[in-house]
């Protein structure tokens, strides 16, 4: 029963000491701005296009299923409330950061773990550098700038999806969706909408370069840890995403 | 005046300083393992300077664990490692850095960064090492002076995966040499090389030991290398290897058998050996 408790465990706690090592070290120099102007472009620029496409179909289903619903009510006019209070408050965030850690997380971990079993993170470090601070900080900080900026794109893009099906078929006015979705949203659903991602930047890059650095067993190994990188920060966004809603609808 | 005399010379004098200031190396009563696996299992063992270890064993055996762990890449679990006199067996990583940067190391698969070109690959340390940091000038003469050392200055700005097996272990050494370390570790520098390639770099081995008489260990399964090293020497006048006379290379040997060290001692004494595993190792070998 211990032997079978003991990997997990011990993962568990090489993830937090890697955590904190990085949150030590976020400050300290050296900083490496290139590698950090890098990976935002690496995760931000390179997401842009599937998080739109996303953000964009999500919308337009969520005006769909929500105008259908809202007919048996009379109330077709308040679609944009609803496509705007489910993008912002939860799809945004969570698919936006679904989609990130389904391309950056796996990233992460096979080219750190291809850096780990071809001995190029004991070459770093017998070179002079920590990989912490060369590797994981850059990819930490760049995620923690960029998932936000990518959920508030997602976020609008998802409301055009909506105005696109409320326009063309269900005829409401420009005027009355924008107003709509606009008035529904209130301050705390802006903020926890950009907490979340905030919060799961920091899920997918700690993960990502965790099961990198952690990789063993050559190109198999490599593998398993992209596999298991991307299943783990799936599961830990949505984990998270309880734990902050519930604060949130605490409040 | 002859190479051969200038060798004696220094190594008289690389002799003296080993004995003024200790061992450049000391591992004491070293364990290191893996959740069961005993890696290294006490090992103790000291290399002074200019001296020439050869750590055979056959694979699995710890000798490439024997490595990082002298360079505070791996903690023991329980035994000092001294580098340089000082402990550093419990360090803390920065001020590690600071004794890497007298160490020169050849990874096994030669360690290169895939994404940077051969001439970035060179200068890191130059770039990255806090002790040794330089001027972009001064850092650019420094790797082609490297990359000539090793014969390669025309890669500058090829990527590793341009390059042969052979030539990625040369630029690994170009890499490991350029800061003009006190001591170098080659990790298995002639594994999975043709015998022709393998020669050129157990040559340039002993050119970087015998033109600056640096401390070298060097990590092998082949004994064929032991051989280069105990009884070879770098001829500056032909640039070539040549028989040194014997008794004038300072070469001892280590042997590994899993993660224990089963001999410490000169060739003639390794070869003497009625132990059934270092027979069949040196005979197999030879």
């Amino acid at each position: 029963m211990l032997d079978f408790l003991k990997p997990p465990v011990f993962a568990v706690q090489e993830f937090f000491l890697l955590a904190g090592r990085t949150f030590r070290n976020l400050f300290r120099r050296p900083h490496y701005p290139a590698d950090i102007f890098l990976q935002m472009d690496t995760i931000g620029v390179g997401s842009l296009p599937i998080v739109s496409l996303i953000g964009f179909f999500t919308g337009a289903v969520m005006g769909m299923q929500m105008s259908k619903a809202l007919q048996q009510y009379g109330a077709v006019g308040q679609t944009g409330q609803l496509v705007a209070l489910t993008m912002v408050r939860e799809l945004g965030p969570v698919l936006t950061a679904v989609v990130v850690a389904g391309r950056n997380a796996a990233g992460m971990a096979s080219e750190l773990g291809s850096m780990k079993v071809t001995e190029q993170i004991d070459a770093m470090r017998a070179l002079g550098t920590d990989p912490i601070q060369k590797l994981v900080k850059p990819r930490l900080i760049a995620t923690a700038v960029v998932l936000p900026l990518l959920t508030i794109i997602a976020d609008f893009v998802g409301l055009f999806g909506g105005f696109i099906i409320a326009y063309f078929f269900l005829n409401l006015s420009p005027a009355q969706y924008w107003n709509n979705a606009w008035q529904s949203l209130e301050y705390l659903d802006v903020s926890f909408g950009l907490l979340k991602p905030f919060v799961f930047a920091f899920v997918v890059a700690l993960t990502g370069c965790y099961y990198g650095l952690a990789t063993t067993g050559g190109t198999q190994g490599v593998g398993r840890s992209t596999t298991q990188a991307v299943v783990s920060s799936i599961i830990l966004i949505f984990v998270m995403n309880l734990f902050i809603t519930r604060i949130y609808v605490s409040l | 005046m002859g190479s051969g005399t200038l060798l004696a010379e220094r190594e008289s004098a690389g002799r003296q300083g080993a004995e003024r200031s200790g061992p450049v190396l000391r591992f004491d009563r070293v364990t290191v393992s893996f959740d069961e696996l005993r890696a290294l299992d006490e090992v103790s063992f000291e290399v002074h300077a200019g001296e020439s270890r050869v750590i055979l064993g056959a694979a699995g055996s710890g000798k490439t664990v024997l490595l990082k762990t002298a360079l505070g890449l791996i903690k023991p679990e329980s035994g000092r490692v001294w580098v340089f006199g000082e402990d550093i067996t419990e360090m803390p990583e920065p001020e590690l850095f600071a004794i890497r940067a007298r160490i020169g190391v050849l990874f096994q698969e030669g360690g290169l960064f895939d994404s940077l070109t051969i001439e970035e690959n060179v200068g890191y340390p130059l770039e990255n090492q806090p002790s040794l940091r330089c001027p972009p000038e001064e850092r650019s003469r420094r790797v082609r002076e490297a990359l000539r050392f090793v014969e390669l200055e025309h890669t500058l700005e090829k990527y590793p995966s341009e390059l042969s097996g052979g030539m990625r272990r040369r630029v690994g050494i170009a890499r490991a040499v350029v800061t003009e370390p006190e001591l170098v570790l080659y990790d298995s520098p002639t594994a999975g090389l043709d015998p022709i390639t393998a020669y050129t770099i157990i040559a340039l081995i002993i050119k970087e030991r015998d033109l600056r008489n640096i401390t070298t260990v060097v990590v092998t399964h082949r004994y064929q290398d032991a051989h280069f090293l105990t009884n070879f020497r770098w001829d500056t006048t032909t640039g070539s290897l040549r028989p040194a006379p014997p008794g004038q290379t300072r070469v001892r040997f280590l042997v590994l058998r899993e993660g224990r060290l089963v001999f410490e001692g000169t060739r003639a004494e390794l070869e003497a050996s009625r132990d059934p595993y270092l027979m069949k190792f040196v005979r197999r070998e030879e």
